[in-house]
């Protein structure tokens, strides 16, 4: 029987090598300190909403530039439910992800009208909506926004230091799972759809891909990731307001830059693009605008003159892949003879 | 003997990996009307845009009256007088018939072509110049395209399957105008699907068959046994 | 008679959206492609005006003079250099690449200009008043900018439809390579256009620098009303625009009198209703 094999050998070692990554980050508050830790449970949130923008950009080709949107959401909600109805921050945060699918179906029906580049502004429209409603709830601080109460802090674990290591897990576990799902995404069927779109919608649609169910059916889901990961960081923040909470600089430019430099349209993009990413921003971050303004330009000569990123380049030249996401038909000598 | 106006020497043409002229060689001298005949596929229309300028060639060498134009852009060799009528007509459909024409003239090369000139022509386009281009029916769409490409006063006019999709009668109408057209000594290329037009039309012809010349010679020396032969390949 | 006035205020900062939104307008028009980076460049404007109010002391109005050959020029390079190569079939890197700019103009006034809040000058013409009619009064600067819009907007429709250039940025927007036929470097016609749309955008800089305060920031803002007065207005119609740009103007004055912190909310709301009833704008031009 013939079949589609996924793994290669580079995927094999691809495995290996996440499983024991895996294995030591978990264990990492055996041998890091709070500040690694810290600093890890970000790096995890920024490769999580990275793979979502890649999901919904590389795959599915929808350029959003307003996932700032969902982030806030997220964390306004987080807030929300932590203070006005007593809710622990875990379960606040898969709520953040269910109501978040609520809202993106309209807003997707609503900018799903547009195409291309005017759909990726529509986005942006939508997030200064968010940011404008946000600014208008006082209850939540209004414009200036508002601190996590300490009754609410308190509820998550008694210590600060259960409370570190129960955000740090957190954030590895809420990264692991937007991976696998992406992953799972990926290999299923509809992840071959989604390839195909990518490749030529065109002719996806002919083939009797519904492309618009299924890019809508990306957004909504991506939006959920985004949510959740969008509590989890004002949880780890302690402190919301409506320019952080739906920043376009701290959100959107940085996922985009992580994104492009790491490799887009692959799963192993984003994390590429996080490490580097935070490379930069510890040995340059003083420079302030500076070091936005390289940012911008590295992006720029990346997708000029290297658009498939550091992994897309790696992953061409040697054919590696990390996971195995290929689909390669591996003939039975009994098929060979047609 | 006079050097060729146009002098193609040996090219290889590729579309990314796949290539679609194998070393073909072609001369047009200055006043001729040459024929390009050959079955879809066989790399006319390829030909055609390599010497307008809009693909180069891999390998070998195009001149036109003594200048290497292998790797000119296409801008640059209209300036020099090499005007292509595309492949399905491809009038511009935000402009206007007279639109079109006039734009044809951006080159601003001197000589005999005018707005006046190309009406008299053809002058149902006369009646009809403030219409949007497409509007037009198939073969004043196609006598647009020709005005268009006139109107750069080219010294060689670059046909590309005129005759496509236009009924019978269109095409012998549209043919009937070529002797005006090469009256001051415009040398043209025809590349035609049609043979009768094409031969009746051509003093030498060139049959290409799957990205080679498989035959080259005057027109009126060749039979129909060693033309079918030639275009498709038996 | 306060709601007539709240109108005509919309009205009249409706021309400076429409302002906004023509440039942007234009090159989609031309070369497809939708540049991220425009309201930055609107405030880059701001700033090339200031600094040329600052060095010849004159008003900035007559500063124009010299901003719109200055954006013009760096519309030209920039399009040249750098956007050319982004364009072609592939959605991303147009997209990627403006953003990106848009990232390293804000960041790069930031750095020589500071976050300071700034406003330019235009003397007695900021405070004149018009009696239209018996208690109603308008500015007779913003008059001013509504009729520069509207002449701007007139000249744009004359350059196109009745000149050479214009037939040359309509035949390469329809059929680039057929375009190469006639003798037109598409490089140089795009870079035209951009030189264009940069020329417009200065104008429309000026008079943004002259009415309100601007600060490096305020860009993605002026990118999303010309983008909402696009699309309001209806694709490919620079009229159209213009009536986007007053419908913009008009929703967020009417919100703004409601309550000012409704103001933009008002715009995008307004923006939002059009989308989902009309997604093809108001005045959409009609594909022939």
């Amino acid at each position: 029987m013939s079949r589609v094999a996924h793994a290669t050998r580079s995927s094999r070692v691809g495995l290996v090598l996440i499983g024991a990554a895996a294995l030591a980050l978990a264990a990492a508050p055996a041998w890091g300190d709070r500040l690694t830790l810290r600093l890890l449970a970000e790096m995890f949130t920024f490769v999580a909403l990275a793979s979502l923008w890649n999901l919904l950009a590389g795959y599915a080709g929808l350029v959003s530039v307003g996932q700032q949107a969902f982030v806030g959401l997220g964390g306004y909600l987080l807030f929300a439910l932590a203070m006005f109805a007593g809710i622990h921050p875990i379960v606040a945060i898969l709520i953040a992800g269910a109501v978040s699918a609520v809202v993106a179906v309209p807003v997707a029906a609503l900018i799903f009208r547009l195409r291309g580049a005017y759909f990726a502004i529509g986005t942006w429209v939508v997030a200064e909506v968010f940011r404008l409603l946000a600014s208008q709830v006082s209850a939540l601080g209004g414009g200036s926004g508002i601190s996590l109460p300490a009754a609410v802090v308190l509820a998550m674990a008694p210590s600060r230091t259960m409370r570190e290591l129960e955000i740090y897990w957190l954030a590895l576990g809420l990264m692991a799972i937007v991976l696998a799902a992406i992953v799972a995404l990926l290999r299923s069927r509809h992840g071959l759809a989604l390839t195909a779109v990518r490749d030529n919608e065109v002719a996806a649609q002919s083939n009797g891909i519904d492309v618009w169910r299924l890019k809508f059916a990306v957004y909504v889901l991506t939006a959920v990731g985004t949510g959740m990961v969008g509590a989890l960081i004002f949880l780890m923040k302690l402190r919301i307001s409506p320019d952080t909470a739906f920043s376009v600089n701290d959100w959107t430019a940085c996922v985009i830059f992580i994104v492009v430099i790491g490799g887009i349209g692959r799963i192993e993009g984003p994390i590429i693009g996080t490490i580097v990413f935070f490379l930069m921003r510890q040995t340059l971050a003083d420079l302030g605008s500076v070091y936005l303004l390289m940012l911008g330009a590295v992006a720029i000569g990346v997708m000029l003159w290297a658009p498939k990123g550091l992994w897309g380049v790696v992953a061409e030249r040697f054919g590696w892949q990390a996971l195995p996401l290929q689909r390669r038909l591996v003939i039975a000598p009994a098929d060979k003879h047609h | 003997m006079p050097e060729p106006l146009l002098d193609v020497r040996g090219i290889d043409a590729f579309y990314g990996d796949f290539q679609a002229l194998f070393g073909v060689t072609l001369a047009v001298d200055a006043g001729a009307v040459v024929a390009v005949i050959g079955a879809n596929g066989a790399g006319k229309s390829t030909l055609l845009k390599c010497i307008a300028g809009l693909m180069h060639p891999r390998a070998g060498a195009i001149a036109f009256d003594g200048d290497d134009i292998t790797s000119t852009p296409a801008f640059a060799v209209v300036k020099r007088g090499v005007s292509l009528v595309p492949e399905g007509r491809r009038l511009f459909p935000s402009l206007s018939v007279e639109e079109n024409l006039l734009i044809g003239a951006q080159s601003k090369r001197p000589g005999p072509w005018t707005l006046a000139r190309v009406y008299e022509l053809f002058p149902v386009l006369a009646e009809r110049r403030h219409m949007p281009a497409t509007a037009l029916s198939g073969g004043q769409q196609q006598m647009t395209a020709i005005g268009r490409a006139l109107m750069a006063n080219p010294r060689l006019l670059l046909c590309d399957e005129i005759s496509l999709g236009l009924a019978p009668i269109v095409v012998r109408d549209i043919y009937a105008r070529l002797p005006d057209i090469v009256r001051e000594g415009l040398a043209v290329v025809i590349v035609e699907q049609d043979i009768v037009q094409a031969l009746r039309a051509a003093t030498k012809v060139h049959c290409l068959q799957e990205g080679r010349v498989a035959l080259a010679g005057p027109a009126s020396g060749l039979t129909r046994e060693a033309i079918a032969a030639a275009y498709f390949g038996v | 008679m306060l709601w007539l006035n709240v109108i005509l205020q919309g009205v009249l900062t409706g021309g400076l959206y429409a302002m906004f939104a023509a440039g942007l307008s234009l090159i989609f028009g031309v070369m497809r492609l939708v540049n991220i980076a425009h309201g930055d460049l609107i405030v880059l404007a701001a700033y090339v005006a200031l600094m040329a109010t600052t060095a010849l002391g004159v008003n900035p109005l007559v500063s124009l003079i010299v901003v719109v050959p200055a954006m013009a020029l760096i519309g030209y390079a920039l399009q040249r250099g750098l956007l050319n190569r982004t364009l072609g079939e592939d959605l991303l890197p147009p997209l990627l690449v403006t953003f990106g700019l848009s990232i390293i103009i804000q960041n790069g006034l930031l750095e020589l200009f500071t976050a300071d809040s700034r406003k330019l000058q235009a003397g007695a013409i900021e405070v004149a008043t018009m009696q239209v009619t018996q208690g109603l009064w308008i500015g007779v600067l913003p008059l001013l900018q509504f009729a520069v819009a509207v002449g701007v907007i007139a000249g744009l429709q004359l350059l196109f439809y009745r000149t050479a250039l214009g037939r040359a940025f309509r035949a390469t927007s329809d059929d680039p390579a057929v375009a190469q036929l006639m003798g037109l470097d598409t490089r140089h016609v795009f870079a035209l256009a951009m030189a264009l749309s940069l020329a417009v955008v200065a104008i429309a800089g000026v008079f943004l620098a002259v009415r309100s305060n601007f600060d490096p920031a305020i860009g993605p803002a002026r990118l999303i009303f010309g983008f909402e007065a696009v699309i309001i207005g209806g694709l490919g119609n620079l009229w159209g625009t213009l009536a986007g740009g007053v419908i913009l103007g008009v929703s967020q004055a009417i919100g703004a009198q409601i309550d000012p912190g409704w103001q933009l909310l008002a715009g995008h709301i307004a923006f939002l209703v059009i989308l989902a009833l009309r997604p093809q704008g108001l005045f959409p031009k009609v594909s022939g």
